[in-house]
């Protein structure tokens, strides 16, 4: 489902992110990515997500090349990745729906189907009953949970998160991961950076370990 | 062409349960995905407008009145030149006669001057007719009153043949006042032409003003728009985020334009309504006293459209150029 062909990201200052760092995650797997910060886990997910181009190398998405993607094809191409922030980045001036709602408003969707799909979203995450709280009103996890419901509502095939536990304590921390176990079983593939390496040990999922740009472990399952 | 593709993966179970499963997304579903985006920016950018009420109308009013001062100058031109039309043919020579030349004299000049194959009209205006006149129209009874002798001379008002032009009302004119009995021949096209030269003069003058006040128009609404995506850069990098492309992103702000430009042009509108209403009964007044039936004309229905519809253009103009300069800035990072 997603594959990296020796990438390698150098910056323009000469720092290089990734070096010649070659993964294949296959479909309905669950991955962990790990490591120190700056070891360019966020690097890897930014490039699925189009955020950065590879110096050298190359990334598969679902079969397409990324290169073969201008810029004019990124949002249909974001449009079909689900992404969870570990700042959530939700819009604090609306309401937990319409925070919810925005992929579906932006691929049009008719507002009697965006209410369908928003709820049973909201219903997954356990927030139906918060629909209309805007997101100040919410705890650190429950802002979490909105930003989760965000990323699948239109049912991507892969969801992205970003250090999706970063500010939560350990027992919300497992209920998150639950989640995302829950996704992977139906179906989708799930692709989470994060150094909480006590909690995803447990969890019995290939690591792919980063180190200073290089792929140290979890190469392939 | 699918914007959206289907969920193969049901990962919110209660939506699969409920068959939402996505079919293909054809060109229909497009286009009608597109109207409701033009719908829902178009309403949002209207309750952001109104949100803000003294704000928003605050930039109304800089536009209305950055777009009421060429087209209220433009209304009083229009307004000069109907005016002036109404003199500007054909034209006419006013002979004075000489004070000592008498009634029966003049009478019989007005008759020969007739006979000309260069004249197609004259009439004769006697001293005692003329000083009626006066009297009853300018207001100065009582001053004329008690003058001893009546101070106006006989006049003879000849109209040149139809066909004849400019130069050959001046030729005529320069014929009939050397006539022995003739004071001054005056062609009254002569303070026409003035006017309608400084006419032209205004037109021009105002078509420069009312560039500078477009463009004045244009960058204040860049730079309104211009903050309207500052304060919400946060929003525009989610936006871009989950997938929305430029088109989507600019549409809210092209819309916010739209809505500034269009008050704009009603409240233009309505100020110079504002000051024709307050000028129209000093110009009756006025035109009573010239025994004229003119009537201060307004913008009119078309032309209070027209000024909405440019205000409509200038704002989306403005929004585009601000929307151009400063969206694509903003990448998430």
């Amino acid at each position: 489902m997603i594959s990296f062909d020796r990438v390698s990201k150098r910056y323009a200052e000469g720092h290089d992110a990734l070096r010649e760092v070659s993964v294949e995650i296959a479909r309905d797997e669950l991955v962990f990515l790990t490591g120190h910060s700056g070891a360019g886990k966020s690097t890897m997910l930014r490039m699925i997500m189009l955020m950065e181009r590879p110096t050298r190398g190359q990334v598969l998405v679902d079969g397409q090349n990324l290169a073969g993607v201008s810029a004019r094809g990124i949002p249909r191409h974001r449009r079909s990745i689900g992404v969870v922030f570990q700042n959530h980045r939700l819009l604090y001036d609306r309401p937990v729906f319409d925070n919810v709602a925005l992929p579906l408003i932006i691929a049009g969707y008719d507002h009697r189907e965006v209410g369908r799909r928003v709820r049973a979203a909201l219903d997954k995450v356990g927030l139906l009953s918060r629909e209309r709280a805007m997101p100040v009103t919410l705890s650190g996890g429950e802002q979490q949970r909105v930003g989760i419901a965000r990323a699948v509502v239109g049912k991507p095939r892969i969801l992205l998160a970003d250090e999706p536990t970063g500010n939560l304590d350990p027992a919300l921390s497992a209920e998150i991961m639950q989640l995302f176990e829950e996704f992977n079983q139906v179906g989708v593939t799930v692709l989470i950076a994060s150094h909480d390496l006590a909690l995803i040990s447990r969890l019995r999922h290939r690591i792919i370990t980063l180190r200073h740009g290089r792929l140290v472990s979890g190469a392939a399952a | 062409m699918s914007l959206w593709r289907s969920g193969a993966s049901g990962v919110a179970q209660g939506a699969r349960r409920e068959g939402a499963s996505q079919s293909r997304t054809g060109w229909r579903d497009l286009y009608h995905a597109w109207l409701r985006h033009h719908r829902l920016s178009a309403a949002d950018s209207m309750q952001r407008v109104l949100d803000n009420p003294v704000s928003s109308a605050m930039t109304w009013l800089v536009i209305g009145i950055a777009l009421a001062l060429p087209s209220g100058l433009n209304v009083a031109l229009d307004n000069i030149s109907q005016l002036s039309a109404s003199w500007d043919s054909p034209a006419q020579i006013s002979l004075f006669l000489h004070d000592e030349v008498s009634d029966e004299r003049a009478r019989e000049l007005q008759t020969e001057l007739s006979a000309r194959a260069d004249v197609s009209v004259s009439r004769f205006v006697s001293r005692e007719e003329a000083l009626e006149e006066f009297r009853s129209l300018s207001g100065f009874a009582d001053v004329l009153s008690s003058l001893q002798a009546n101070p106006l001379p006989h006049l003879i008002v000849v109209a040149p043949a139809q066909d004849s032009d400019q130069l050959a009302a001046a030729g005529l004119r320069a014929e009939l006042e050397a006539y022995p009995d003739v004071a001054q021949a005056v062609l009254d096209m002569e303070w026409l032409q003035r006017l309608n030269s400084l006419m032209m003069l205004g037109r021009r003058l105002v078509w420069a003003v009312a560039g500078l006040l477009i463009l004045g128009v244009l960058l204040i609404l860049g730079n309104t728009i211009r903050l309207a995506i500052e304060s919400r850069r946060e929003e525009i990098v989610i936006v871009k985020l989950v997938g929305g492309s430029n088109a989507f992103v600019r549409r809210p702000f092209l819309y916010t334009g739209l809505w500034y430009g269009v008050g704009g042009g009603l409240f233009a509108g309505l100020l110079v309504g504002a000051s024709l209403w307050f000028l129209q009964d000093t110009v009756a007044e006025l035109a009573r006293l010239y025994q004229s039936d003119f009537r201060l004309r307004g913008l009119g229905i078309m032309g209070g459209l027209n000024l909405i519809i440019l205000g409509g253009m200038l704002g989306l103009a403005g929004a585009w150029l601000a929307v151009s300069r400063h969206l694509a800035d903003i990448q998430p990072r």
